[in-house]
């Protein structure tokens, strides 16, 4: 078993678009669903809002690792961090990387996320619950709605 | 919890006790080049990362496999990787539309 994320995907686009859209902080905030305050530089934290429908309220946090043009570019960060009352300073974050390769179609993107054997396991609990959390509440939403109007 | 199933002797041992079936440290001892001491040394390992539960039986230690560990892990990468897909469609469409 493996404590590691991998991901390889082909995009039909050059390779410098495909470096705009991760490493632009605007741009990456339209795919990731974010919005950053400023750019991402190596070494500082980069901060925004998670325009997610759901989770609108959460603060969305990373540090910028490396930046090397066309090649690669790195974060870590607190997957799931997305409880507004928990410290996760103290955790150990996971270090994501995004490698681009030019292909003849374009560009290969290959993914990696790697480090969740530190992750405490009660925050998987946490990640499994927000996860289903969206669903259980709508459905409460809509039963207390029925016993209103009832 | 990875890194204690990165070592060969313990993932033996682990499928060993992964029939379900508790064993004593000498019978997890039994056809290994291993001394008691130190298979008793390795199920601490486990033990400390919820992997192996530990009963006392009469005179003896009996240790067995806990998979919830492994599944709630296995299904928390899931989870992570499925955002990954959405997030990355998502770029896809971004950069090629």
């Amino acid at each position: 078993m493996s404590d590691r994320i991998e991901k390889r995907i082909e995009l039909k686009a050059p390779i410098s678009r495909v470096w705009r859209a991760l490493t632009d902080y605007r741009e990456f905030g339209e795919w990731f669903r974010v919005k950053l305050e400023g750019p991402f530089v190596p070494g500082q934290i980069a901060r925004g809002k998670i325009i997610h429908p759901g989770y609108e309220h959460v603060v969305w946090q990373a540090v910028v690792q490396k930046i090397e043009p066309e090649r690669l570019f790195s974060f870590t960060w607190h997957p799931y961090g997305i409880d507004p009352k928990r410290d996760y300073s103290t955790e150990t974050p996971t270090l994501v990387e995004f490698r681009l390769e030019e292909t003849k179609n374009g560009t290969l993107l290959v993914l990696t996320e790697s480090g969740f054997d530190k992750i405490p396991s009660d925050r998987r609990a946490e990640a499994f619950r927000m996860n289903d959390g969206g669903w259980t509440q709508q459905m409460k939403n809509i039963e207390d709605y029925v016993a209103r109007a009832s | 919890m990875f890194a204690a199933l990165g070592d060969e002797t313990r993932l033996s041992l682990v499928a060993k006790l992964s029939g379900g079936q508790p064993r004593s440290i000498a019978q997890l001892t039994e056809g290994s080049r291993l001394t008691r001491q130190a298979v008793t040394k390795h199920l601490r390992v486990l033990e400390r990362v919820a992997l192996v539960r530990s009963r006392r039986s009469g005179r003896e230690n009996l240790f067995e496999f806990d998979p919830h560990p492994l599944e709630d892990a296995r299904k928390y990468l899931d989870l992570v990787s499925e955002q990954w897909d959405q997030a990355l469609a998502r770029l896809k469409s971004f950069v090629e539309g």
